[in-house]
């Protein structure tokens, strides 16, 4: 198989085009799987940014009681904006758009995905929703201000630009709904001979049930949009209570896809998760079968539990007790994975790089924040606790340090297959530490003010939650710095970092047994599957062939 | 090549179409007729009926891989699923 | 051709098209569209059991013989897209052209009738923020505002529907579709049936409450 030092006079895929243009238009009209997986990859990060930047001025506004750098208008569509941005720009494709495309059909033996022209039209429509999303906040009447949830009444009073950027999420999920299709198609119809669904690795699981929340899920936010876009426009009462509507079933229809969208964000790196500890523990995953169950498990029990983001709303009880149980269902799949995952750690041969670092992070941080789940699933708890700042390090717990961390992680991982070059590894395991002193400084707090009292989305607060603000000011100076240095090594990496080996890590998944980068084609023939996916026993033959 | 593809006589369809044309004038006439709380359960029923012809004969899925009957299945059982939950608000309010 | 064999000759063999794997992707779109319109049927159904007999009374003021004609419309355009098909499949390329063209032609009648009926309403002062409606109880003007949205939601698709079984007609007339491979009017097909399921459930929850 053509490997490392053969590839000499076989090109890469930057080298080689899928259209007959070169420069720019070579990347803007390609279809090749791996370069729009890297433009998604760019773009996804460029928003992540301005994400952490909204973030830092938030917590700049709040390090002071009262104002400090803004008013309390601006600060409505800050928090708004930081929402609207990191979930529907970075977190919801993130993993998916960025490393599913890059991966997905490579792990699985193929050449490209099922619909290449549908997967750079994705691309041009997420493009198209994030211009949108950056329009409406130049556009008189303001920027959006009510919260990434829009909830009715206010979203059809407020004469912020809510239609626009509301719109613009209702594109982006589209966007979403492409690569769900793409890749549901393409792990049905384009695995290699001898890959049936047991031998593929547990990324393609994860990145296949979450292509299948994508299908499912997204058209119920996309209609809950429409309806409030309409209601704005033609006051049609579908929502508005002063017509009879019922803002409750606006909350149903808004969570009903919102919810499974946080498995959307998890399940892909949880996915990730189980790439990268059998290549640094340098054995088989426990319990393969159990991971790969489990990730359909949690996507189609993620379906069921949405109220549990309306316990206080005004709901009836038998909804709320129902919900609660369904709540509590979930986390027996979740449980599951984090076991196997440390089962395979042990006895394992562990090789402490970048990547299992970052994944060492995530399960302490990912566990903080699954486990204050079951505070707020509890509905005798969470009534204390809901809509304070309780709530936000929960979800910051679980969607920063799990799915980011995990994005890192990925980023780590995959770089030299990817770029064809190494980072600086001492650099990186330096970030990990800033980053997680700085994560649960700005975070951990926040588990204490809310249990408080202290609300969320308040502009300003009581002199009694001024010092644990402060202290998460500070934790959001430090976790943003270790970011943007994170950017900066990796960035340097690109044009100067030593090249990479097709195989830098040890891993046994078919990534690794093609050149670094890919040739266009990913592989000169297609491979017949014959091992389990983790078969370390072939790791030798593997490096012997390169 | 894909399995041999399965032809539909014309005859079929023409058979389906007259068939839900006489759903229709059924479920018309039904209408005028006040059956207090079984209206509804009966309407939606008939839509059910017209919908499985569609589906099957027109759309072709009885006769395709049954991959796409599974597909089917799992998408509307979910949005049943969705329907029974909120209603677990709606009704018990 | 075995799951095996197809796949290395996709693989390696670009110009071969996956007939399945296209259908599956179509499906796979159609289902976010049952997802869609059935949000929008939770709304109704919600509303309608809160507000039943508010329904009801507003039901009445639709109707019913433009809402059944519209239904068998709809119905034959269905049969007559399946025969298009048929036909293709038969290398009748000849009928096949009629029964889209007769598609297409049906699917423009209902748009007709829709214009009409909508008309009626607006003569009537039926519509969103109008004064008639604000003055009704609550439940009918929920009523008049599911009916708008979902009969125009459902409009909008009917038009997307002629867009692209238009193209299929070009595409038909140009030799693109073919009796080896009409693919692409078999997946406009199955769009355009859906489109029809679509209305087989609006017209008995809109038009038949009585």
């Amino acid at each position: 198989m053509a490997n490392g030092t053969i590839a000499l006079s076989e090109k890469n895929f930057y080298e080689v085009s899928t259209n007959k243009y070169s420069g720019i238009l070579s990347w803007l009209l390609t279809t090749d799987h791996k370069r729009i997986g890297l433009m998604y990859l760019v773009s996804i990060m460029f928003f992540f940014l301005v994400g952490v930047i909204l973030g830092v001025l938030m917590r700049l506004e709040l390090l002071t009681p009262g104002r400090t750098i803004m008013s309390a208008q601006e600060y409505n569509s800050l928090f708004t904006l930081h929402g609207v941005i990191m979930i529907f720009l970075f977190i919801i494709p993130g993993i998916p758009a960025a490393f599913g495309n890059f991966f997905l059909p490579i792990q699985i033996g193929a050449r490209d995905v099922a619909f290449p022209r549908l997967n750079l039209l994705s691309y041009y429509v997420y493009v198209v929703g994030a211009i949108l999303a950056l329009t409406s906040l130049f556009l008189p009447g303001g920027p959006i201000d009510t919260g990434w949830t829009f909830y009715i009444p206010y979203s059809v009073r407020t004469t912020s630009n809510v239609s626009l950027a509301i719109f613009a999420a209702f594109v982006l999920g589209f966007s979403s709904i492409l690569t769900g299709i793409n890749f549901v198609t393409t792990v049905h119809r384009l695995r290699a001979p001898g890959m049936t669904f047991f031998k593929m690795p547990l990324f393609v699981w994860a990145t296949y049930a979450t292509a299948w929340i994508q299908i499912i899920a997204t058209p119920v936010v996309g209609i809950t949009i429409l309806l409030v876009i309409i209601e704005r426009a033609f006051g049609v009462g579908i929502f508005d209570p002063a017509l009879g509507g019922d803002p409750i079933l606006y909350q149903h229809l808004f969570w009903i896809y919102s919810h499974p969208a946080v498995y959307i964000m998890i399940l892909p790196a949880m996915g990730v998760v189980s790439e990268i500890i059998p290549t640094f523990a340098r054995r088989t995953i426990f319990g393969y079968k159990a991971i790969a169950m489990s990730s359909l498990a949690i996507a189609f029990i993620g379906y069921l539990v949405w109220a549990h983001h309306m316990f206080t709303s005004g709901m009836s009880d038998t909804a709320r007790w129902i919900f609660s149980l369904l709540t509590f269902l979930v986390a027996v799949p979740s449980g599951v994975k984090v076991f196997n995952w440390v089962a395979t750690l042990y006895k394992g041969s562990i090789d402490p790089q970048p990547p299992l670092l970052w994944v060492m992070t995530f399960i302490f941080l990912f566990s903080i924040g699954g486990l204050t789940g079951l505070v707020l699933g509890s509905l005798a708890t969470d009534i204390h606790v809901h809509d304070t700042y309780f709530v936000v390090a929960h979800f910051h717990y679980v969607m920063f340090g799990g799915t980011g961390t995990i994005f890192f992680a990925a980023i780590h991982y995959w770089f030299p297959k990817m770029f064809g070059r190494m980072y600086n590894k001492k650099l990186a395991k330096i970030t990990i530490i800033f980053f997680f002193i700085g994560f649960n400084m700005l975070y951990f707090t926040k588990f204490i003010m809310g249990y408080m009292g202290m609300p969320r989305r308040y502009y300003d607060y009581l002199p009694q939650f001024a010092g644990l603000q402060k202290i998460s000011t500070v934790g959001s100076w430090i976790l943003a710095s270790s970011i943007f240095f994170m950017f900066g090594y990796l960035i340097y990496a690109l044009f100067k970092g030593p090249k990479a080996s097709a195989n830098p890590w040890g891993g046994v998944t078919l990534e690794w047994q093609i050149p670094s980068p890919p040739p266009l084609e990913n592989f000169k023939e297609i491979p017949t599957i014959t091992h389990e996916p983790y078969d370390f026993s072939q790791l030798k033959e593997i490096n012997n062939e390169s | 090549m894909d399995k041999q593809h399965h032809k539909i006589e014309i005859s079929t369809y023409i058979i389906v179409w007259l068939s839900l044309l006489a759903f229709t004038s059924i479920t018309v006439t039904i209408a005028g007729i006040s059956l207090g709380k079984y209206t509804l359960l009966i309407a939606l029923s008939i839509a059910a009926i017209k919908s499985a012809l569609v589906i099957n004969i027109f759309m072709h899925i009885k006769f395709d891989e049954p991959i796409f009957k599974a597909f089917l299945a799992l998408s509307g059982a979910t949005l049943i699923i969705i329907f029974v939950l909120t209603f677990f608000d709606i009704i018990y309010r | 051709m075995n799951h095996d064999e197809n796949v290395i000759a996709m693989t390696q063999h670009h110009a071969h098209v996956d007939k399945v794997g296209a259908k599956m992707g179509m499906w796979l779109f159609l289902f976010t569209e049952v997802l869609l319109f059935g949000g929008m049927f939770l709304v109704y159904a919600v509303y309608r059991y809160q507000y039943s007999e508010q329904f009801h009374i507003a039901a009445m003021e639709l109707n019913t013989t433009i809402g059944t004609i519209n239904t068998i419309i709809l119905l034959t355009s269905s049969l007559t897209m399946a025969l298009s098909i048929a036909y293709i499949e038969r290398n009748k390329k000849s009928l096949s052209i009629l029964f889209l063209s007769l598609t297409i032609l049906l699917a423009l009648i209902f748009l007709v009738n829709k214009y009409f009926e909508w008309s009626a309403k607006f003569e009537h002062g039926i519509y969103p923020r109008s004064e008639e409606l604000l003055n009704r109880p609550s439940g009918q003007i929920l009523f008049f505002g599911l009916y708008y949205v979902m009969t125009g939601l459902h409009g909008l698709h009917v038009v997307i529907g002629i867009i692209v079984l238009s193209f299929m007609l070009v595409f038909l007339l140009k030799n693109k579709i073919t009796s080896e491979n009409y693919n692409k009017l078999e997946n406009s097909g199955l769009y355009w049936h859906l489109v029809d399921l679509i209305w087989i459930f609006l017209f008995p929850l809109f038009y038949l409450i009585q």
